[in-house]
C-alpha cells in the first residue's frame, strides 16, 4: 500500500517536474526568440541611418563583425567590453525589479573608478587583498553616489531619473577636477592618474589580449544577482515593491526602505562597473574612460528582460557593438555615436513590443 | 571677497535670464505634458533634436527663421512619436522616453560628420538670432544693461509662463487638459477626448522643448555641438518639480537655476576657484532645491496609461 502510494506520488511528482521543465523550455525559447527579434529589428531600423551617415549597412555590419568576432583579439575585446556592460546591466536590472529606474550608472561608474584608482595607487598590501579592497572601495563609492537619489526618492518622492542624471554631471565635474593638469590625482599622462600598483591589478587571463579576470567576476556576480532576486526574501521584497507598492505595504514591507536598499545595491554594482574597468582594463583612472557604458547598460537590462541570464546575453551583444565600433569608424567612417543610436532603438523596440503582444492577444481571441 | 560680490551686477542678471531661457521653454513643455498625465523624461532628447534641426536647416537654407520653423516642426514630430509610444502603445512612459533620449543623443552626434565633412563634434557656425536694444528702456541707468542684452526669445520665454497659466487655468482647453492628468476616466465620462488631448499636450511639449534647443544652438552658440543640451532637459524637469507643476513658480525655479549658472560662469573668470567644480553648480543647486519640495504634488494620473472602454 505504502509502496503503491509512494509510486503514485513519484509519478505525480515527475509529471509536475516534466511539466515545469516543458514550461521552462518554452519560456526560455520564447525569451530567446524575443531577444533575437528585438536585436534584428533594432539593427534593421538603424540601417537607413547608417546610409544617411554616408555608408551602407553591409559595409557597416561587416566591419562590426570583423571588429568583434573576427579573430582572437577582436573576440577578447568583445569580452573586455562585455564586462562593464554586464555589471552595469545588472545594476539597472536590480533597481528595475524594485520599480526604480537608475540611469545614473554612468556617474556611479565614474565614482567607483575614482575610488578604486585611489585605493589601487595609495594603499599598499598583498595582491588579492589589495584588489578586493579596491573593488570594495569602488562599490562603496558607487553606492554613495546613489545615496542622494535614493534619499530624495524615499523621503521626497522625487523621480530617480532626474536625480541620478544630475548626479552624473556632478561626477563628470569631480572627475575632471581631480585629473586635470595640477589636479589632486594628476598622473604622467594627460587627464589620467598614476597607474595602480601591480598588486591592485585584475590579472589578465588570455595572452596576448587585454582580457582580464573581470569577466569571470561579472559572471559570478550575475549568478549572485539571480540567486538574490529569485531565491531570497530580500529579492522577493524588491520584486513585490516593484510590482505593487500598495500590496507590499499591506504585507508590512516599507517601500521607502526597499527603495533605499535597491538604489544602494544598484549604485554599488554601478561603482563596481567602473572599478573593474579601472583595475582590469586601464590599470589607472582616466577621465571619461567610459564610452557610455552606463547608458548602454539601460538597453542591456531592458533587452535582457531584467533576468540575469538575459542581461548576460544582452551585454555580450552590446560588447560586440562596442568592440566593433573601432572597426566601424575605420572602415565605414561612422562614429561610435551610432552605437548609442542602436541602444536607443533597442530600448524603443522593447517599449513597442507591448503593442505587438497586445495585437497578438487580440488576434488569438478572434477579435 | 569684494570681487566675488561684484559679480552680482546687471550683466549677471542679463546672462542669468539668457541661461534660464532654454530651461523655461523645456520646463513649461514638460508641465503641459505632465499636467495631461504623461511623464516627460524625453525633454532632453527633444531639445537635442530641435537644436540640431535648427542648425541643419539654417545651414542649408541660409535663413535662420526657416531653421527655427523646421526645428519646431521636428519638435512636434518627435512629440508625436513620444505620444504614440506613451498613449497608443501604452508603453512604460519612462522607458519610451529613455529610448528617445538615447536615440537623439546618438543620432544628432552621428550625423555631424556625415553632413559636414571634417567636423567631428561641432557643426560649422550659422547665422544667429541677434539680441536687440529696447528703445528708451535700454538707455536707463543700470537696468538698461538688461534691456540691451536680450533677444525676442528671452522676452518670449518670460511671457510664455503667464500665457501657459492663462491657458491651463482660464480656458476650457486647459481645464480638459488638467482633467486628463488628474482623472482621465472622469474626464472621458463628461465627453473629453482623453487620447486627443494628451496627444496635443505631448506634441506641444515637443515644440516647447525644441524651442529650448533652438535657443541653445541658434541664439546662444550659432552652431550645434555633440550633446549641446548637457542635461538641461533634466534640469528643466527638476525646475518643473521644484515649481510644483505651476507655471509661475516653475518660471521662478528656472530663473534661479539660470542665475546660479550665470554666477558660476562669472565667478570662474574672477577667481582661481576650480572651473570644473563650478560647472557642477547648477546641478548641485537643482538637487538641493529638490530636498525642499513637499511630497505628492504631481498630477494624480501621471504616468498612467488611459485605456478607452
Amino acid at each position: 500500500m505504502a509502496a503503491e502510494l509512494q509510486r503514485t506520488l513519484d509519478s505525480a511528482g515527475s509529471a509536475v517536474a516534466r511539466a515545469a521543465a516543458t514550461d521552462l523550455a518554452q519560456g526560455v525559447g520564447r525569451a530567446a526568440l524575443i531577444f533575437v527579434a528585438t536585436v534584428l529589428a533594432a539593427l534593421a531600423l538603424a540601417a537607413p541611418l547608417i546610409i544617411a551617415a554616408g555608408s551602407d549597412p553591409i559595409t557597416a555590419y561587416t566591419a562590426l563583425y570583423e571588429g568583434s568576432l573576427g579573430g582572437q583579439r577582436p573576440f577578447a575585446e568583445t569580452l573586455v567590453s562585455m564586462t562593464p556592460l554586464l555589471f552595469g546591466g545588472l545594476a539597472v536590472a536590480i533597481a528595475f525589479h524594485a520599480g526604480l529606474f537608475n540611469i545614473g550608472v554612468e556617474g556611479q561608474l565614474v565614482a567607483g573608478g575614482i575610488a578604486a584608482g585611489v585605493v589601487g595607487i595609495y594603499v599598499s598590501t598583498w595582491a588579492p587583498v589589495h584588489v578586493l579592497l579596491a573593488l570594495l572601495a569602488g562599490a562603496a563609492a558607487g553606492a554613495l553616489w546613489a545615496l542622494v537619489p535614493a534619499a530624495l526618492k524615499a523621503w521626497r518622492g522625487v523621480h530617480e531619473v532626474i536625480t541620478t542624471i544630475m548626479m552624473n554631471f556632478v561626477a563628470f565635474s569631480v572627475s575632471q577636477f581631480l585629473v586635470k593638469p595640477g589636479g589632486a590625482l594628476e598622473g604622467e599622462i594627460p587627464t589620467g592618474t598614476e597607474p595602480v600598483q601591480s598588486t591592485a591589478e585584475l590579472p589578465r587571463i588570455w595572452d596576448p589580449t587585454r582580457l582580464h579576470l573581470g569577466i569571470v567576476a561579472a559572471l559570478v556576480v550575475a549568478g549572485a544577482c539571480w540567486y538574490f532576486i529569485y531565491r531570497t526574501p530580500g529579492g522577493y521584497r524588491f520584486r513585490l515593491v516593484g510590482a505593487n507598492p500598495v500590496a507590499a505595504r499591506f504585507n508590512g514591507i516599507s517601500s521607502s526602505r526597499v527603495i533605499v536598499e535597491a538604489m544602494l545595491l544598484s549604485g554599488a554594482l554601478g561603482g563596481l562597473t567602473g572599478a573593474v574597468e579601472v583595475l582590469g582594463t586601464h590599470r589607472r583612472f582616466l577621465d571619461s574612460f567610459s564610452p557610455g557604458y552606463g547608458f548602454d547598460s539601460i538597453a542591456v537590462a531592458l533587452l535582457g528582460a531584467l533576468h540575469p541570464v538575459g542581461v548576460a546575453a544582452a551585454s555580450f551583444f552590446f560588447g560586440l557593438l562596442r568592440a566593433g565600433s573601432t572597426q566601424l569608424q575605420l572602415e565605414a567612417d561612422i562614429t561610435r555615436d551610432m552605437i548609442t543610436v542602436i541602444s536607443g532603438l533597442v530600448v524603443a523596440c522593447v517599449a513597442a513590443r507591448l503593442l505587438l503582444s497586445r495585437r497578438a492577444a487580440r488576434l488569438g481571441q478572434g477579435d | 571677497m569684494v570681487e566675488m560680490l561684484e559679480i552680482f551686477d546687471m550683466n549677471w542678471v542679463a546672462q542669468g535670464i539668457r541661461l534660464s531661457v532654454p530651461l523655461i521653454f523645456a520646463a513649461l513643455g514638460g508641465l503641459l505634458s505632465e499636467r495631461a498625465g504623461v511623464i516627460n523624461i524625453a525633454l532632453e532628447g527633444k531639445m537635442l533634436f530641435g537644436a540640431f534641426a535648427g542648425v541643419a536647416v539654417t545651414w542649408w537654407t541660409g535663413t535662420n527663421v526657416v531653421g527655427l520653423i523646421a526645428a519646431l516642426a521636428v519638435g512636434a514630430g518627435i512629440g508625436w512619436v513620444h505620444a504614440w509610444f506613451s498613449i497608443t502603445v501604452r508603453a512604460d512612459q519612462i522607458v519610451s522616453a529613455t529610448a528617445i533620449n538615447l536615440f537623439a543623443l546618438g543620432v544628432t552626434a552621428a550625423l555631424i560628420p556625415a553632413i559636414w565633412e571634417g567636423g567631428r563634434a561641432n557643426t560649422p557656425g550659422v547665422e544667429r538670432f541677434r539680441r536687440f536694444e529696447v528703445p528708451i528702456l535700454a538707455d536707463l541707468p543700470e537696468i538698461g544693461t538688461v534691456f540691451s542684452r536680450l533677444s525676442w526669445f528671452d522676452y518670449g520665454a518670460l511671457a510664455l509662463a503667464p500665457a501657459v497659466w492663462l491657458v491651463l487655468w482660464r480656458s476650457p482647453f486647459g481645464l480638459r487638459l488638467r482633467a486628463c492628468g488628474e482623472s482621465p476616466e472622469a474626464a472621458a465620462s463628461v465627453g473629453v477626448n482623453v487620447i486627443r488631448t494628451r496627444y496635443t499636450a505631448v506634441m506641444l511639449a515637443g515644440v516647447f522643448a525644441a524651442m529650448g534647443g533652438v535657443y541653445l544652438s541658434l541664439v546662444q552658440n550659432g552652431l550645434f555641438q555633440r550633446g549641446i543640451t548637457n542635461g538641461r532637459g533634466f534640469l528643466a524637469l527638476a525646475a518643473m518639480i521644484f515649481g510644483k507643476w505651476r507655471p509661475i513658480p516653475v518660471l521662478g525655479a528656472c530663473l534661479l537655476f539660470g542665475m546660479a549658472d550665470s554666477y558660476q560662469l562669472r565667478a570662474q573668470s574672477k577667481s582661481d576657484l576650480p572651473v570644473e567644480l563650478f560647472q557642477a553648480l547648477p546641478y548641485v543647486v537643482g538637487l538641493i532645491t529638490l530636498v525642499f519640495v513637499g511630497r505628492a504634488v504631481a498630477p494624480a494620473a501621471i504616468g498612467r496609461a488611459y485605456v478607452k472602454d
